[in-house]
């Protein structure tokens, strides 16, 4: 099958702030193809001399909703793309993009589990989506959501989180604050390191699909202290943002 | 704003996978090809094209073979072509479409 990956003009639908630096852009889709959880979407901009910027934007939404796609988008003071996403764009704008795209970091019901998400920052946004695709689905692969993040503001989808983990009881999400943890905080408040990695996996009943996602830095620590610690290789899937939060 | 981290080198910081690729994989080859696999001509290891290492911060794009660090594909856009120099990869496969 020819799998098209045409430019093509999306209309925001919503805009939401997630946190600060962090907010949720639903889109319109005018030529929608279901995507896979852990898929991307490429925005491009054209200035009006013709320069272009690109970047890739992990989609947030689960694949069951049709017609429209979230990407939620980290504010990078010295991007060329985000900036103008925040700061620029509202409801009702028009947007050019291509997707959904990628093939490598996907998840979806049908692979099995269990299932070990680890995000860093707003890496945490492709995982979303396979979180809220297994929901969706009903299902009830145990999967276990280790979240690093500086402070309890910078979680974005808290709410969310918090909710899903009450009623989903084989879903656990797991929190470490690398800046600055809540008052009274008794888990982890530090970066990820191997005796973390165990306590996490420990309770896992069998042998887990893991997703990391993140800033480079992180994912680099996490994907190969797994493998020192005799994960196999082929279970993890990585992918990374660079050295911040975005790509 | 950019944070990086003193207990890594900027190159290694700056790194992506060749999941980022996605798009510009897929114009280039017609088909999805972060999930096929590729060899690697200096170490023959076999990785999915996803996991390569992804250099993007130049005019062109390299990447690089995850278990031995050699290059395996560069790549140049220009207004008027796209340029591939693929004599790290010892055999990719491209899926039917």
């Amino acid at each position: 099958m020819k799998q098209s990956i045409q430019w093509q003009i999306a209309e925001v639908k919503a805009i939401k702030q997630e946190t600060l630096t962090v907010k949720t852009f639903t889109l319109t889709i005018p030529v929608w193809v279901q995507h896979r959880a852990g898929q991307h979407y490429d925005v491009r901009l054209t200035a009006p001399d013709g320069y272009q910027a690109q970047r890739s934007y992990s989609i947030a939404s689960e694949p069951e909703r049709t017609g429209e796609i979230d990407l939620t988008v980290e504010r990078l003071d010295d991007g060329e793309v985000s900036p103008y996403l925040h700061d620029v764009l509202v409801p009702g704008d028009q947007i050019e993009l291509r997707g959904p795209l990628g093939g490598y970091f996907v998840w979806d019901t049908t692979l099995g589990g269990p299932l070990l998400l680890i995000a860093g920052g707003s890496g945490i946004v492709p995982l979303m989506a396979m979180v809220r695709h297994r929901v969706a689905q009903r299902s009830d692969i145990p999967t276990r959501l280790l979240y690093s993040v500086r402070t309890p503001e910078d979680v974005i989808y808290a709410k969310e989180l918090s909710g899903l983990s009450e009623q989903h009881t084989r879903l656990d999400v797991i929190y470490t604050f690398t800046r600055q943890a809540p008052p009274n905080w008794r888990g982890y408040a530090r970066r990820i390191d191997e005796m973390m990695l165990r306590e996490v996996l420990q309770s896992l009943e069998s042998k887990p699909r893991i997703y990391i996602c993140g800033p480079t830095a992180l994912v680099e620590v996490a994907a190969n202290t797994l493998a020192g610690i005799g994960i196999d290789a082929e279970s993890i899937r990585t992918e990374r943002f660079g050295p911040t939060g975005g790509r | 704003m950019s944070e990086l981290d003193e207990s890594m080198d900027m190159n290694t910081q700056m790194m992506l996978d060749g999941n980022a690729l996605a798009g510009k994989l897929q114009t280039i080859f017609g088909v999805e090809m972060t999930a096929t696999s590729s060899i690697c001509a200096q170490c023959g290891g076999t990785s999915m094209m996803g996991e390569l290492r992804a250099f993007t911060q130049s005019p062109g794009i390299v990447l690089r073979c995850p278990a031995c660090e050699s290059v395996m594909l560069r790549l140049v856009q220009t207004p008027q072509a796209t340029l591939l120099d693929a004599r790290g990869v010892m055999y990719l496969k491209i899926p039917a479409y």
